[in-house]
């Protein structure tokens, strides 16, 4: 009995891939005319009774959808050559970087830690509750300190500010790693040691490739944290260059510019679902074929 | 037939095993095991569930280390010879790893011993042929059928030749049909290869079509109720299944097992 390949033919692909661009597209129509409806139903209700809203429909608290739209190629800043778009372009990339970089710190602590607790009962029973504990921790607390750290040493800015996003993406990493690790069944980790495998063979040929179902959820979550880690840590840190700095620049000159800050926002949306769709390329380039275990 | 072999493939000795000894969920699971298997014996483990048939296996693979007695695989302890890899594996789950494909599941021993890539494909094209599975070295597992994926399985246990092949239900999972066929290829692989098999089974026809002998357990603590000699010869054919032989001592281990109170 052999059953097709998954996925189906490179034809049904393409077209599932374009009824998913047109379910995005309309999404966004929808949600653009439920904020212009809103802005003009709030309109009327503001008319006759004032401040009974939670949310002013004005131009200033909602910009026009057009107005956000069309700040994205309007100039920077008036006489500038550089249009909105590049700049934030150029931002998404600065914090892209950290939050990659933050992104292989977390994978690589998370899996460091998930293997040494998978060794040792000792040690799972002993750091478990230190890695809860961690996310109990704010960022925005955390991250000056790391900041410091990182100034007082030859880090530098970047480095600690991937280290923030690394403290958000290590947990995800660690949890289910460790749990994919201990995912073998009991017969499968008899055959390895029939045939005499020694504990790290065992790890690399079975423990590891039978984590990858349970890594891959993870890594989405963690490259999804990495960007919010990176914005806060530069929004903390104060460092130019990236999307968090731009983010707060919009927001205290938001009386002349308001749609400006919108697009910021959604350029760092943008950015987030990039990784996102990075992360889960890499798991369909990885996992294809394979099926699953019936 | 075994008269050339100085030692027995195995020798256990007074084996028992206790779980959680010195504890009140002390479970003794055997008890006073002796059994001599002789080299390219084929021996059939068969009792109710709770008579340690499982156990006695895995410590014959030195998965599990007996509280009391001596186990002996070649003339070594069951310790060295899992180091040497002196026996394969085959379970009632296939257990292929989902992310090989069927070659490289076959291979995985093969990996694992260090072999050289060449050596490994020369070997797992040689083995699927052999499981009659030429053309499904470069499929993944979940697209072949139980039979097909437990047939990659007993490929995969005999790929380093091992003299020794230890079998924990390995065709419960199949259908009845695809079941003696099963029977009937395995016989006539080891008897090609010329390996010992210690056969654990829930039926009392494939155990009797298999075997030269039945070893018939009883329940807590398991010990050996009786041995059943299954002289059918080395030859065995689908014809074998209706021969007097075959009946009378089919009927001669489903008494034991009545005897020992319980369906199998």
């Amino acid at each position: 009995m052999v059953a097709a390949a998954p996925g189906g033919s490179a034809e049904s692909v393409g077209r599932r891939w374009v009824q998913t661009g047109l379910l995005v597209a309309a999404a966004l129509a929808f949600a653009s005319l439920l904020w212009e409806g809103y802005k003009i139903v709030g309109g009327l209700i503001e008319d006759r009774w004032p401040d009974v809203l939670p949310v002013g429909p004005d131009d200033l608290t909602m910009p026009h959808v057009w107005e956000i739209a069309g700040s994205f190629i309007e100039p920077v800043q008036r006489g500038s050559s550089e249009i909105l778009a590049v700049s934030l372009f150029k931002a998404a990339g600065f914090t892209l970087l950290e939050a990659g970089l933050g992104f292989l710190i977390g994978t690589v602590v998370g899996l460091g830690l998930a293997v040494l607790m998978l060794r040792s009962t000792w040690l799972d029973r002993a750091l478990g509750p230190w890695i809860n504990i961690s996310q109990t921790v704010p960022l925005i607390a955390l991250a000056p300190i790391v900041v410091t750290w990182g100034r007082t040493t030859f880090l530098g800015d970047t480095v600690s500010v991937a280290l923030i996003a690394a403290y958000l993406t290590f947990f995800p990493v660690a949890v289910n790693g460790l749990a994919g690790l201990k995912s073998p069944a009991p017969e499968e980790l008899e055959l390895m040691r029939s045939y005499a495998a020694t504990w790290s063979k065992t790890l690399f040929a079975l423990r590891l490739p039978a984590a990858r179902p349970y890594l891959f959820p993870a890594f989405k979550l963690a490259a999804t944290l990495s960007v919010v880690g990176a914005i806060v840590g530069e929004i903390s840190a104060g460092i130019r260059g990236g999307l968090g700095r731009v983010i707060l620049d919009y927001a205290g000159r938001y009386t002349t510019g308001p749609e400006k800050l919108y697009a910021a926002v959604i350029a760092a949306a943008l950015l987030g679902l990039f990784v996102f769709g990075m992360a889960n390329l890499a798991e369909a380039r990885v996992l294809r074929g394979e099926g699953r275990e019936s | 037939m075994t008269m050339l072999t100085p030692v027995p493939a195995i020798s256990i000795q007074g084996v028992g095993k206790t779980f959680n000894p010195d504890s009140d969920e002390q479970v003794v699971a055997l008890d006073g095991i002796d059994l001599d298997v002789e080299a390219t014996e084929f021996v059939s483990l068969i009792g109710p569930s709770g008579c340690g048939k499982s156990t006695l296996l895995r410590l014959i693979a030195d998965l599990v280390t007996p509280t009391a007695g001596t186990i002996e695989v070649f003339g070594k302890s069951a310790h060295q010879a899992r180091l040497d890899r002196d026996y394969g594996m085959a379970f009632q789950s296939a257990g292929l790893f989902s992310w090989r494909k069927v070659a490289r599941n076959i291979e995985l021993p093969l990996e694992l011993m260090g072999w050289s890539k060449a050596d490994r494909e020369a070997r797992s094209a040689e083995m699927l042929e052999l499981v009659q599975l030429p053309e499904f070295g470069n499929h993944y597992p979940w697209q072949l059928s139980g039979g097909m994926q437990q047939r990659v399985a007993i490929a995969r246990a005999l790929s380093f030749k091992p003299r020794l092949l230890l079998m924990d239900e390995p065709f419960g999972a199949l259908d009845e049909m695809t079941r003696e066929h099963m029977q009937n290829e395995l016989l006539e692989l080891v008897s090609e290869v010329g390996t010992t098999v210690v056969f654990i089974t829930h039926s009392i026809s494939e155990a009797t079509f298999l075997s030269n002998r039945v070893v018939v357990l009883s329940p807590r603590p398991g010990r050996i109720h009786d041995i059943i000699d299954v002289p059918l010869g080395d030859h065995r054919t689908e014809d074998t299944r209706e021969e007097e032989t075959y009946f009378k001592c089919a009927t001669e281990v489903r008494e034991a097992l009545r005897h020992v109170g319980a369906s199998p």
